[in-house]
């Protein structure tokens, strides 16, 4: 493109990245406020008078979550969920992703199954069936109902298959006269070579299960079982205002611990706030290439 | 290249997979008998009484019904048209944009609310919209008198809608930067070589170059116009706002699970699955036909 350096045009160039740094300042605002409460005195973030900087610095709410036993037990159920259901799933979406990769020549019945997938994606049975489901399949109250009961992430395998469907088919024909099976296939040139869409995968993955709060609500019996986000939800955001007049509404929102309240949030943040940056740079890469088909 | 010997490994890779599918997805579906029964936990789904069409008619009796329906199809729709407009909007302004490295700071610190929970992000908003929070006493600058905001039925689907485009503009914006990358550059130097300004430039190339992205996404939200966000709207409302917030989802979760109308709930879900499924199937057809669309 031809350089425009008119002066007209220095100040359109400007003014679009003072706006745009201004849009993306305001995406961390709310993160940043958080801090700020968590970092500041009772008194002044109740009274509204925090806004970009701790009032009266302290880290008397850090300290308070230090000794608070069942945030560490939930936060310990959350780091097991996700270590678990990001290594199963990850395998078990990249294990089916392989043969639903190959054409139907080389494996028949590719297009059935691939249209069963979507079939799942487009309908199911709704709320209550599932429920039903899960608890007679005996996951209710174990760490399995969160790992497994939000069934196989069809979008992540379709967006290997489309992965795996792009890479040259000249490596197959190479492996097969190299005597390769599916597995070493699979496992010695596929995997190797999807790294950017695995990686997007596994981001996924890992903020599905640290982010995901509805299972662990209705699929334990309580406190014990809750992961961090059901239990930040049942601490920070449930309100029983069924029967409350609005000035009732009104005091209970003055009351809560705000600061305290600030801290649980900001530490529920932070493993992706960590995980976040060190998989982005893969991602673009892997959706964009992993949502075209050949 | 077909290896006969092959096909039962893809089987044995194909295996845990579909279990899962079939297990967690798929038992579920023949679960939908429910909305046909009076279905009681302790008779269970084979023995519970088998009452046809009786759910289905006792909902379209209730007030509820309509209001949830009425709810849902407002949210979700604005919802579509903003994650459609604001993201496109904010692609074409970084596009224009000539500083490269500030273009992936950008990029990276924007995708980031996508990656947060709406429980963590409820949380903040609870705070920063409450009555002495951040945002009133802005207001209050301005001499106005305080809001409570979440006890206001008129302003909460805005709320709703305005937070959601905040956290998801974005991530949105990824599939039109990868479709803009797609429009060939002497398509720009014509047009600066004719003359053409900044602004006739995006008129003229870049929202064309576009088009097929845009009608494609546009088609394919059709599917979502039952979707108003469950995890959004659940942290957030309360029984105040239930007449301008309360949608499907978050009715058939209290019906269903707190006060265990286990029939009804199923029906009203079904309903509202099976009218999701008629639409993205005619969204799919069309995005085939106009856009040369495949899933796979």
């Amino acid at each position: 493109m031809t350089r425009d350096t008119s002066l007209r045009a220095r100040l359109f160039d400007g003014f679009l990245l003072i706006a745009l740094l201004a849009i993306a300042f305001l995406c961390l605002l709310p993160i940043w406020y958080t801090l700020a409460v968590s970092l500041s005195e009772k008194s002044a973030a109740s009274a509204g008078r925090v806004w970009l900087w701790p009032v009266g610095f302290n880290f008397n709410s850090y300290e308070q979550i230090m000794n608070d036993g069942r945030f560490f037990h939930s936060f310990w159920i959350s780091i097991q969920r996700v270590l678990l259901g990001a290594s199963l799933t990850i395998a078990i979406t990249t294990l089916m992703a392989y043969p639903l990769s190959r054409n139907t020549r080389e494996f028949r019945l590719r297009n059935v199954f691939m249209w069963i997938l979507v079939f799942t994606l487009l309908f199911n049975g709704g709320l209550i069936p599932w429920y039903m489901t899960v608890k007679t399949l005996g996951l209710y109250d174990t760490i399995w109902g969160l790992v497994l009961g939000g069934g196989v992430p069809v979008f992540n395998v379709i967006l290997i298959v489309n992965y795996f469907r792009n890479l040259p088919k000249e490596l197959d024909e190479a492996a097969l006269v190299d005597g390769a099976g599916p597995w070493r296939m699979l496992g010695a040139i596929y995997v190797p070579l999807a790294v950017p869409v695995l990686a997007t995968v596994t981001l996924f993955t890992i903020v599905y299960h640290w982010n995901e709060f509805f299972h662990g609500l209705v699929l334990t019996s309580g406190q014990d079982h809750y992961p961090l986000q059901t239990f930040i939800q049942q601490l920070v955001v449930v309100v029983d205002a069924s029967n409350m007049t609005e000035d009732q509404y009104k005091r209970l929102n003055e009351l809560s611990n705000q600061t305290l309240n600030a801290a649980k949030i900001f530490i529920a943040m932070l493993p992706v706030l960590v995980v976040y940056p060190l998989l982005q740079r893969f991602f673009i890469h892997g959706i964009t290439l992993g949502s075209v088909k050949e | 290249m077909r290896n006969r010997s092959f096909t039962k490994h893809y089987y044995v890779m194909l295996l845990p997979g579909l279990v899962w599918l079939a297990l967690i997805s798929i038992v579920p579906m023949f679960g939908i008998a429910i909305a046909f029964e009076d279905f009681n936990p302790g008779r269970g789904f084979f023995r519970s009484e088998w009452i046809g069409w009786d759910n289905f008619e006792y909902m379209f009796d209730l007030n509820d019904t309509v209001q949830i329906f009425g709810n849902t199809v407002f949210i979700a729709v604005m919802k579509i048209i903003a994650n459609l407009v604001v993201p496109l909007v904010f692609a074409i302004m970084l596009n224009e944009l000539r500083f490269t490295s500030m273009k992936r700071w950008i990029q990276t610190i924007v995708y980031l609310p996508h990656f947060l929970s709406w429980v963590i992000l409820s949380g903040i908003l609870l705070d920063i919209f409450s009555y002495t929070g951040p945002v009133n006493e802005l207001l209050s600058i301005f001499g106005a008198e305080p809001i409570l905001f979440f006890a206001r039925a008129d302003l909460f689907p805005y709320i709703v809608v305005g937070s959601d485009v905040w956290k998801e503009f974005g991530f949105n914006t990824i599939i039109y930067l990868a479709a803009l990358t797609g429009i060939n550059p002497s398509l720009y130097e014509a047009a600066s070589i004719d003359g053409a300004s900044r602004l006739r430039r995006i008129w003229h190339v870049t929202l064309p170059g576009l088009r097929t992205t845009i009608v494609l996404l546009a088609v394919l939200s059709l599917g979502n116009v039952l979707n108003a966000g469950f995890d959004q709207i659940f942290n957030l409302y309360n029984p105040l706002l239930y007449s301008s917030g309360d949608i499907i989802d978050t009715w058939v979760y209290r019906e269903g699970l707190l006060n265990m109308q286990y029939g009804l709930a199923t029906a009203v879900g079904l309903l509202k699955s099976v009218v999701s499924f008629i639409l993205i199937v005619a969204s799919y057809a069309l995005a085939s036909k106009f856009a040369n669309y495949r899933i796979f």
